[in-house]
């Protein structure tokens, strides 16, 4: 079973999306998602200062089996991105939620991150 | 209806995460296919290819029915046990499969062929025997285990039976030995030395925890087309098919195109191709930044454009690797279209990484 964090919201897509202290947002791919994606080998980042609509492919994933698009969970603009991932992509198959973060935004509407699951929805979406 | 080869709760035991191939569920990995990549390159690692299926062919004219039957010719293999890899094409000179062929003795060869190329492979060959009053005999009843790495041999010789290892532990390349049902080749398709070894389907399961038990470890489909990529060996259905020759699928050396009477199924097209000038081949590519290259990706040269046929990142190198059918005046650079962007790319022969060692 993957570990599924109860503060984190999710989406179907199993982007996990945590708000921060400071109003803005960490954004990076569930374990589920890492799991079932495989050994991640290159990690191609979104553009710093862009502005991304919700559910826009915004970044790849890939593994050693195939590219995976990221999709913006929330609109906002991009403020920073995971630039460890360059070099050690790997780090998402390790840690997920935490070194494998891959980009922070600042969200358009702070509220918007409401309409994402919560844990246990995510964890009956990633049952079916 | 999906099929299981008897090795399959061997791999449920041992954590295989199990896909369909070619209609039979079969381990992509056990847990990580990049592991069990290096576990093959730096050790020993054992694959279930018991859904390849197994033909022996017997007759009085064996001979000059592969002779008629294969590009490559069986006349090549002077030895008991030698093995042939050749490929089999249509009238059109289009490969209907690739395949390795063992001789028995003169009235007898075994082939191996593709599991998804498995019933036009049969239906093609059945036909093509008729003539020659050679029986053709599947050989369902055997599993299929390669043992792969620099370490499997020795590892392996250990656990099979006494007088199956004591032939196994006399082999040259691509030579195999029979001993009763048993069949032990050492052959392969990782680029690393070691066996494959066809054996009864019952003795099977019990022999896979015997290797596991020395420290083969189950390696899955997924590593196994890492490895095979990086050793530049064609992959069926993926670098060449019934739609492209030999010619442009970097099997050139495997066409016997002497004696020059031998009459072999396709060989007036590929003659014709290759006297009116071969236009493309396959190439190895080596992505110069960062990045994964991908089967169907264009590729782009300054004599006309091309295809990446396989691609994938090359877990020994640590970067992406590809090959690519592409315009045969192609230089020693070209660019790849990854997601709307040209990335630069190097063009080597296909062949980059084997027994340990880079090759580029």
């Amino acid at each position: 079973m993957s570990e599924i964090p109860t503060d984190l919201r999710y989406t179907s897509s199993h982007e996990w999306v945590r708000l921060e202290e400071d109003g803005t947002i960490t954004i990076g791919i569930t374990d589920h998602a890492q799991e079932a994606l495989g050994d991640i080998v290159f990690v191609e980042l979104p553009e710093v200062d862009s502005e991304i609509t919700q559910g826009e492919a915004c970044c790849v994933v890939e593994s050693v089996k195939a590219a995976s698009d990221i999709y913006m969970p929330i609109t906002g603009e991009v403020i920073d991105t995971n630039q460890a991932l360059v070099d050690e992509p790997e780090m998402i198959n390790a840690s997920a939620y935490d070194d494998g973060w891959i980009f922070k935004i600042k969200p358009a509407d702070e509220d918007d991150i409401e309409q994402l699951m919560d844990a246990s929805s995510y964890e009956s979406e990633c049952e079916d | 209806m999906s099929q299981h080869t008897c090795l399959f709760k061997n791999h449920q035991n041992h954590g295989g995460k199990i896909v369909d191939f070619a209609g039979w569920e079969m381990p992509i990995n056990y847990g990580s296919q990049v592991e069990e990549h290096h576990q093959v390159r730096s050790d020993a690692g054992m694959f279930d290819v018991s859904h390849m299926t197994v033909v022996d062919l017997q007759g009085e004219k064996v001979i000059a029915f592969l002779q008629y039957l294969l590009a490559n010719d069986v006349a090549k293999l002077k030895t008991e046990g030698k093995a042939l890899y050749s490929a089999m094409l249509d009238e059109n000179g289009g490969v209907i499969d690739d395949l390795i062929v063992y001789y028995m003795n003169d009235q007898w060869f075994r082939m191996v062929v593709n599991a998804g190329t498995r019933d036009k492979d049969l239906a093609w060959i059945n036909k093509q025997s008729a003539a020659f009053e050679v029986s053709v005999t599947e050989r369902p009843e055997l599993a299929m285990i390669a043992v792969q790495g620099p370490n499997a041999i020795e590892k392996a010789l250990s656990v099979l039976p006494l007088d199956v290892s004591q032939a196994a532990a006399e082999l040259k390349r691509f030579v195999g030995s029979a001993s009763g049902d048993w069949f032990v080749a050492r052959t392969g398709y990782t680029g690393e030395d070691g066996f494959e070894i066809m054996l009864p389907e019952s003795e099977a399961p019990e022999f896979w925890e015997a290797l596991a038990k020395v420290g083969v470890k189950p390696i899955g489909l997924g590593a196994r087309d890492t490895l095979r990529l990086e050793a530049g060996m064609n992959l069926y259905g993926t670098d060449m098919d019934e739609s492209t020759s030999p010619l442009i699928s970097n099997l050139g050396w495997t066409i016997a195109w002497e004696p020059a009477d031998r009459n072999f199924i396709g060989r007036d097209k590929i003659s014709a191709e290759k006297a009116a000038g071969v236009k493309q081949k396959l190439v190895g590519l080596v992505l110069e930044g960062k990045g994964v290259l991908r089967g169907h990706m264009k590729v782009i040269c300054e004599a006309g454009e091309g295809e990446i046929t396989s691609g994938t990142f090359s877990p020994s190198l640590k970067q992406a690797i590809a090959i690519a059918r592409v315009p045969m005046a192609i230089g020693e650079t070209c660019d790849v279209e990854v997601r709307g962007k040209l990335l630069k790319a190097r063009v080597v022969k296909p062949v980059f990484f084997r027994e340990g060692k880079s090759c580029l």
